[in-house]
């Protein structure tokens, strides 16, 4: 049933576009997976997404489904189905109906429709709703029916196209549980689209970072975001601080820094032996970096300097550390304790430590 | 809770009642006079007809409405208009639901010049545009010269005072009136929805009668009331391009009123033709409401 979804060299022109939608992307998809593709608006996730279900044509490129060319495929024909970003969900059909459609339309008999519609909504725990129109539903409910609506055909391919963008931020993340436990039990390959980092990160097996038409990195999702391979993805995942080093000597497995904006010697943990001042940019997250009053002996990278802001959020607390160079570094502190009314005053001396292996070296 | 003043709910009440009694005034009293002359009786004389109220006692009858069952030509009259204006309302509905359609679908700079391209007729008078029509079906008309020429007929084709031109001039006086409804609700369908239609299994035709023709249903229904009600009284095209023997009931309401100055069989006309109309709308409305709910 799940399928391997390959695309090869893929690209994409609009006419009168300046820029190219989609850029030559090639990747495979292993049936069963969670796959991502997160990007910021206008990186062509979603071309790539309509290129798939059959409603763009690529210029050039091919696209396979279980090796089958889906150039000459109209959408109608494709073993593929798509939950929308606007749902769009038939407005004068009963919920029933609306799931029902893709079995009618494929003629099957009439009690396998009946079978398969009302298990579905059983999945999607609406089996209490057929009988409602669209426009009598909540958001969250719109959108189970529309994964009903999809995933009842048993495509090879599912893509869903920002899945809970239109939900409220609660149900966003209790939708992300269930959505993953669905793909589980359905085993149809799921390819989402969508600009929210989070949702990549906590749904899919692998994600691909997309910028500008282009996949910028490609992985797990602890992989992409401990170890992003360039600047872009680090700052699109996250929010990440980096400084301008050069490399000062190397030990093995270690590399001795010298940054004019740390005002301190760094070190961090990095296989390659680079030659003496090759520039490098350190990078290193908010939450990563200890903070404290007291100077820590035991920080190998160990940092001053004061607070410049502080933004209280519960579980925990996000601190700006304006350094002697003027660099600011955020800090994300975790509120462990109850103690009400202890918070950091803004120029306050702090002191600022982290591990060797905390940080990673961007390719500049 | 009332935080209204006395003034506020005056103004309000006024905002309400001001239309209410604008159709009060100058829709309903008028129907209810029509009413009372259709019962009473002709006379020779300023009104011609006999007054209601005569001797302290009320003069009415319904022998005009009789009258109207005695003669065959006046059921004729209205049959012919409802089948003419069915007709010519499903001739407006084939046409204009196209038109609509590739409007909607049109690049949108052209959009606002083909809407402007159908309502153009309605800068010129409605009778000179009739009329028109006129001087191209004739025997020796536009049309048929244009024919004769080109060497396609040698007789000239009966194209006017028939069916046919009744049919031709009431779908090309109505037209716009159904194209603009269907327009607007086709515009207002979401794109997606055909997208998830195709991505669900249906071919463009498929979808067109599965997603779009449903939602457009509202458009179709209001287009064809639209025309399908003025068409009902319709005098100057049967009476123009029909001929003697295409005779609707629009045409009979004239005659009487202003060639045989029988002012209260005329009104039992108006009346018998607005009980006719009204009666199954009240239904059609009932049964649009209770499915789109």
């Amino acid at each position: 049933m799940a399928a391997t979804i390959a695309l090869e060299g893929v690209v994409k022109r609009y006419p009168g576009a300046v820029t190219t939608a989609v850029d030559g992307i090639s990747l495979d998809i292993a049936a069963g997976e969670f796959f991502a593709l997160l990007g910021p608006s206008g990186c062509g996730k979603t071309t790539l997404l309509r290129m798939l279900a059959g409603f763009e044509r690529p210029d050039q490129g091919r696209i396979r489904i279980d090796g089958q060319d889906m150039q000459d495929v109209p959408p109608y024909a494709r073993p593929v189905n798509m939950m929308f970003q606007s749902y769009a969900l038939f407005p004068h059909m009963t919920v029933f109906d609306n799931v029902a459609f893709g079995l009618r339309q494929a003629k099957r008999p009439n009690d396998e429709i009946a079978a398969r519609t009302t298990a579905m909504l059983d999945l999607v725990k609406l089996g209490a709703l057929g009988k409602r129109k669209p426009g009598q539903l909540s958001g969250g409910e719109k959108q189970r029916v529309a994964l009903a609506r999809a995933l009842v055909n048993e495509p090879k391919l599912l893509l869903l196209d920002e899945p809970l963008t239109a939900l409220d931020r609660k149900l966003r993340e209790e939708t992300r549980f269930e959505l993953v436990r669905i793909q589980q039990r359905v085993g149809i390959t799921f390819l989402m689209v969508t600009h929210d980092q989070e949702e990549a990160m906590s749904m899919a097996t692998r994600i691909a970072v997309m910028d500008k038409g282009r996949i910028s990195q490609l992985g797990a999702p602890d992989e992409v975001y401990e170890r992003p391979a360039n600047r872009f993805v680090a700052g699109f995942l996250g929010s990440i601080n980096l400084f301008e080093a050069q490399v000062r000597a190397t030990a093995p497995g270690v590399l001795m820094l010298e940054s004019a904006e740390a005002n301190a010697p760094l070190s961090v943990a990095d296989p390659r032996d680079l030659a003496m001042g090759t520039p490098i940019t350190l990078a290193i997250r908010p939450e990563k970096i200890a903070l404290g009053t007291q100077r820590d002996p035991q920080w190998v990278n160990a940092l001053t300097g004061i607070v410049h802001g502080v933004a209280y959020r519960g579980e925990a607390s996000d601190v700006e550390v304006a350094l002697a160079s003027g660099k600011i570094v955020r800090v994300t502190a975790a509120n462990r304790d109850r103690r009400v009314g202890n918070a950091l005053t803004v120029g306050q001396k702090v002191f600022l430590g982290w591990p060797r292996e905390a940080a990673t070296v961007l390719a500049s | 809770m009332n935080t209204l003043t006395r003034g506020d709910r005056w103004r309000r009440r006024a905002v309400i009642w001001l239309p209410y009694g604008w159709l009060l005034l100058f829709f309903l009293v008028p129907c209810l006079i029509v009413l009372k002359i259709s019962l009473a009786d002709q006379a020779m004389g300023i009104p011609p007809y006999t007054p209601l109220i005569a001797d302290g006692q009320i003069q009415a009858s319904i022998a005009n409405y009789q009258f109207l069952t005695s003669d065959s030509l006046y059921f004729f009259a209205y049959g012919n208009a409802l089948l003419f204006s069915a007709g010519a309302t499903l001739g407006c509905l084939l046409i204009g639901y196209p038109l609509a359609y590739g409007i909607v679908r049109a690049p949108l700079a052209w959009r606002n010049a083909l809407l402007l391209l159908v309502i153009l007729p309605f800068w010129s008078s409605f009778l000179i545009r009739v009329y028109a029509w006129v001087g191209l079906l004739k025997g020796n008309g536009l049309v048929n010269n244009f024919l004769i020429n080109i060497g396609l007929i040698h007789e000239p084709l009966a194209l006017i005072n028939n069916a046919f031109a009744v049919y031709v001039g009431l779908i090309y006086s109505y037209l716009p009136y159904m194209v603009l409804p269907l327009y607007a609700t086709l515009e207002k369908l979401d794109p997606a929805l055909l997208e998830a239609a195709s991505d669900l299994g249906c071919r463009p035709a498929q979808a067109f009668w599965r997603v779009t023709f449903p939602l457009s249903w509202p458009g179709v229904v209001a287009g064809s009331l639209l025309v399908f009600i003025p068409m009902c009284g319709e005098f100057i095209i049967p009476d123009l391009l029909g001929g003697p023997d295409n005779l609707m009931i629009g045409k009979v309401l004239w005659d009487e009123f202003f060639n045989n100055r029988d002012w209260p069989v005329a009104s039992a006309v108006a009346v018998v033709m607005l009980v006719l109309l009204v009666v199954p709308m009240g239904f059609l409305r009932r049964f649009l409401t209770s499915d789109r709910a």
